[in-house]
């Protein structure tokens, strides 16, 4: 019997200034193949479906079991990880595009850095002493680290900022991701103390106002995490915090803030 | 003189401590990973963290837990520095949860502990089943903030190709390269501390993520580094078969009650709910009374292998046997397991809830890696130091589940200020380095990237290559290791070598050429292979995950010794450095009754 093929058509561009081109693979079946297997079979044997050379596919992966988030990219249209996109399940052919609202760098590959640089600018860390030995930390009721444990699991894709509305040229809101990890931090106890300077870093443009919600982030998120739950959360946590500012801000030289 | 400069490779566990520990002391870092530091492979890590706090009032104790980690070890391991991360290890948790790491907790709000493998005790410390990802995500928020500070520097996205060495071998630098731009650049420093992690790339399929080559430890071998019983490879027990990688399945499935059996009827084709209990064999209980499901990870492989291949009980239809915690409450499940059993879920698409899971060992864990002193992590070249998974250090010829982490940790905490140290304490530093020795290594990689993308006439495919010197190395060098197997592995090893030399790259361009940079670790991985598979054929005993059946036992008259490799001058050799066992007695090792 000769062998199950299928297809996968991927979206190319060898650099950021250069032309798109679509590529059509036919591959090999097996049992349990993801789209991981698929590029690496393109890599053993780089050979478009018409016999023509081409080249091993770029992409980003490194887990292999959604907990790296490395290997985010369109599949069928839809944002989502590689390693679990498992080939019985898609519909043929397979489409295979980079995420759209990062900086391409290479065929599947993007920057996503601006997530990282956000977590900086959010300050989003408990910001201990030291790590000399000074003893355990606070004590947390289970309930409590029940509520925070599934925040702790963003492995900071970017598919939920892929599909959002409001993360495009012209609106630059940071991103569901980054407003969970504020709640998160803002949960802890010591992170609590600090809460302030990462509402701070919420507000004015790009912040959680620019949040339409959509809802579209809550059901794209491969680990499930209660975006919809963070998002009005620190919304009504940087309102509370806007009025508390507004009657409590210090006067500093020059300034005309109200007395509170 | 101006402050030193410090240079850390790798951002796992162990990269990232050492960096914290160094900006902590105000002397500047730069940081490189091939990935995002917060996606290295440490995110992997399920199952916990080991340490001896005692509270579920047991009796544990840091010394119970050194004593199961040399013994659970065969006793291969230099005991003092094991002993002292034995003691540092409860610390250490406190400054994990100090750092926001989300722990499970008691109703008190203390901690939770979990069992695991190769102890008695509830000693391992999780943050449901993603620990891994937890701890190496509190450390990388502060090393974020460090670099907010301004201590840190991150090189995310560019590749460790080989030390700057000087006239007099001592490490200036670093010689990288750019996965974007490709470009080869050098980088001065005083001291580089290495946490490159592990090396399953070279066994084809593993637990590891696929950035764990080994690359970086080859490399620095290949300029005069020592590398350490690299012959000691962990198979773990409990994975998911799969073409990519194999997905593991945590021990913590076992120490949170999961059981491990066959049906005792050979091949039963009925679903596994259907069969009765008293028709099942749990062939690890029956075996290991004491210990059970959690006898430690060689001890269990060897047992499924037994099942499987010597008994030929395996699963209908699959060299595989079965993991079940269906009968613990989903309540617990949800709580202790989810992040496992959804791995299971998404890529069996079975239920593990209700149904048994089907599992098998694999490759996991390098006990061996580069040689380091047992006082500061130093390798033998002047300015270099290692932590981590790339170096041998602590857990002997087995590794005890959850200790990992926990030496990754203590590893990169004490890397972190002997680099400093050493670096302060240098009488010349980088300034005074003539330009020519960066020059010199710059040219020397760059002439290596140069013929490689010139290469137009080769006729070799890397992934192939690759393929092939992933399944000889599983079947020679893993579970049973048999003389006439090595020497024919390294035969093959030879042949791949040769044809490595006419390898085609491929792709020719100089933007994110993946391929480029695939083939320049293939070259590396090469050499490791060769160092574990001549360790294991020299070594001509059974020790820890290490088995002969040839030389069924342990042979501490001629064997209680270090397996030191060295390069030269492109033939490799073997050396012997003596076992520090000045605190704990030899003993037998056997876990058919508690110790
Ligand atoms: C599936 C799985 C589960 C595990 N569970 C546990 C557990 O529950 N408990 C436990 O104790 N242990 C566990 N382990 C083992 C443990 O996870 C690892 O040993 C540990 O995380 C290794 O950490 P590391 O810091 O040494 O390296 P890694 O986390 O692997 O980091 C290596 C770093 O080096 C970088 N790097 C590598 N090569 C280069 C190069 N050439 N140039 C630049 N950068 C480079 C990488 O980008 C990365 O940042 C598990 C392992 C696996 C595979
Ligand atoms: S919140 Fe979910 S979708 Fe968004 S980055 Fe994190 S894991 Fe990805
Ligand atoms: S490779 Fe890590 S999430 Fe897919």
């Amino acid at each position: 019997m000769a062998d199950k093929t299928f297809i996968v058509k991927i979206k190319r561009q060898q650099r950021p200034d250069e032309a798109v081109r679509w590529e059509e693979f036919e591959l090999r079946w097996r049992p349990h193949m993801n789209v991981i297997i698929c590029l690496r079979d393109i890599a053993e044997r780089p050979f478009t479906r018409e016999g023509k050379e081409s080249s091993a596919v770029s992409y980003e992966a490194n887990c292999l079991e959604e907990v790296c988030g490395a290997c985010a990219m369109v599949i069928n249209g839809k944002p989502r990880q590689a390693c679990t996109a498992l080939v019985d399940d898609l519909e043929k052919p397979i489409r295979l595009e980079p995420l759209t609202k990062f900086p391409l760098i290479r065929d599947l590959q993007v920057d996503r850095s601006k997530m990282f640089d956000d977590l900086k600018r959010t300050k989003c860390w408990i910001p201990i002493d030291g790590t000399y030995d000074i003893g355990p930390g606070p004590r947390m009721a289970p309930e409590k680290q029940e509520e925070a444990y599934p925040l702790s699991r963003c492995i900071t894709c970017g598919n939920c900022l892929e599909i959002c509305p409001k993360v495009n040229a012209d609106d630059q809101f940071v991103g569901a991701a980054i407003v969970s990890q504020v709640r998160l931090f803002n949960m802890h106890p010591t992170g609590a103390m600090h809460s302030a300077a990462r509402l701070d870093a919420l507000m004015g443009p790009g912040g959680i106002e620019d949040c339409d919600n959509a809802q579209n982030c809550v059901k794209i998120c491969p680990k499930g995490i209660p975006l919809t739950e963070s998002l009005a959360s620190v919304n009504g946590q940087v309102l509370r915090h806007a009025i508390k500012s507004f009657f409590t801000a210090p006067k500093t030289i020059g300034s005309a803030a109200p007395e509170g | 003189m101006s402050a030193p400069k410090i240079i850390v490779v790798g951002g796992g566990l162990a990269g990232l401590m050492a960096t914290i520990r160094v900006a902590e002391a105000n002397v500047p870092v730069d940081l490189f990973s091939i990935v995002p530091v917060k996606r290295s492979h440490s995110v992997c890590a399920q199952g916990g963290i080991n340490a001896a706090k005692n509270l579920k009032g047991e009796g544990d104790s840091t010394f119970k837990h050194f004593d199961d980690t040399i013994y659970g070890g065969d006793f291969l391991a230099n005991q003092p520095l094991v002993k002292s991360m034995c003691e540092a290890a409860p610390s250490i948790i406190d400054l994990l949860d100090r750092m926001g790491v989300m722990f499970n907790r008691t109703p008190e709000g203390l901690l939770d502990f979990r069992r695991f493998g190769g102890t008695l005790y509830h000693r391992t410390a999780f943050a449901g089943a993603t620990t891994g990802q937890q701890l190496l995500y509190a450390l990388d928020e502060q090393v974020r903030r460090h670099e907010s500070e301004g201590r840190v520097k991150k090189y995310e996205g560019w590749t460790f190709l080989s030390a700057v060495l000087d006239d007099g071998g001592v490490c200036r630098g670093i010689c990288a390269m750019d996965l974007k731009t490709m470009e080869i650049k050098t980088f001065p420093c005083d001291a580089a501390i290495f946490c490159t992690g592990g090396i399953g790339s070279i066994f084809g399929r593993s637990t590891n993520s696929v950035v764990c080559t080994g690359s970086a430890q080859s490399a620095l071998f290949q300029q005069g580094a020592y590398y350490a019983n690299g012959e000691f490879i962990q198979v773990h027990p409990t994975a998911i078969p799969g073409e990519d990688k194999n997905r593991l399945m945590s021990e913590s499935a076992r120490g949170e009650g999961g059981r491990v059996w066959v049906p005792k009827t050979p091949q039963d084709p009925r679903p596994p709910r259907t069969i009765p209990e008293n028709e099942r064999f749990y062939f690890l209980e029956e075996w290991y009374p004491k210990y059970g499901n959690l006898v430690p990870r060689d001890v269990a492989t060897r047992a499924i292998h037994k099942i499987v291949y010597e008994m030929k009980m395996g699963l209908a239809g699959d060299p595989a046997v079965y993991l079940d915690v269906t009968h613990i409450p989903r309540e617990t499940l949800e709580r202790k397991l989810e992040g496992i059993l959804e791995i299971y879920q998404k890529f069996v698409g079975v239920d593990p809830h209700v149904e048994p899971m089907k599992v098998f060992p694999a490759m996991h864990y390098t006990m061996g890696g580069l040689w380091v002193d047992n006082e500061n992590q130093a390798t033998n070249l002047p300015g270099v130091f290692a932590a981590g998974e790339c170096e041998y250090q602590y857990h002997g010829a087995n590794r005890l589940g959850a200790n990992s982490l926990v030496s990754c940790i203590f590893g990169g905490g004490i890397a972190g200020p002997a680099a400093v140290r050493y670096a302060k304490g240098l009488e010349s530093r980088y300034e005074n380095t003539s330009a020519a020795v960066y020059e010199r290594e710059r040219v020397r990689q760059q002439d290596i990237s140069d013929t490689l993308l010139n290469a137009h006439t080769g006729t070799e495919n890397p992934m192939t290559i690759w393929r092939e010197l992933g399944d000889v190395m599983t079947e020679n060098v893993t579970v049973i290791r048999y003389n006439a197997n090595l020497q024919k592995t390294l035969v093959k090893l030879d042949e791949l070598s040769d044809r490595f030399t006419r390898v085609n790259v491929q792709d020719r361009t100089q933007w994110s050429n993946q391929s480029l940079n695939f083939v320049r670790e293939l070259g590396n991985m090469l050499v490791l292979a060769k160092v574990i598979t001549m360790g294991a054929l020299a070594r001509n005993e059974t020790r820890g995950a290490h088995y002969k059946p040839e030389f069924p036992n342990r042979d501490d008259a001629n064997w209680l010794k270090t397996t030191i490799a060295r390069y030269n001058g492109g033939d490799i050799q073997l050396a012997y450095e003596a076992v520090d066992i000045s605190q704990l007695p030899l003993r037998e090792r056997k876990y058919t009754a508690a110790k």
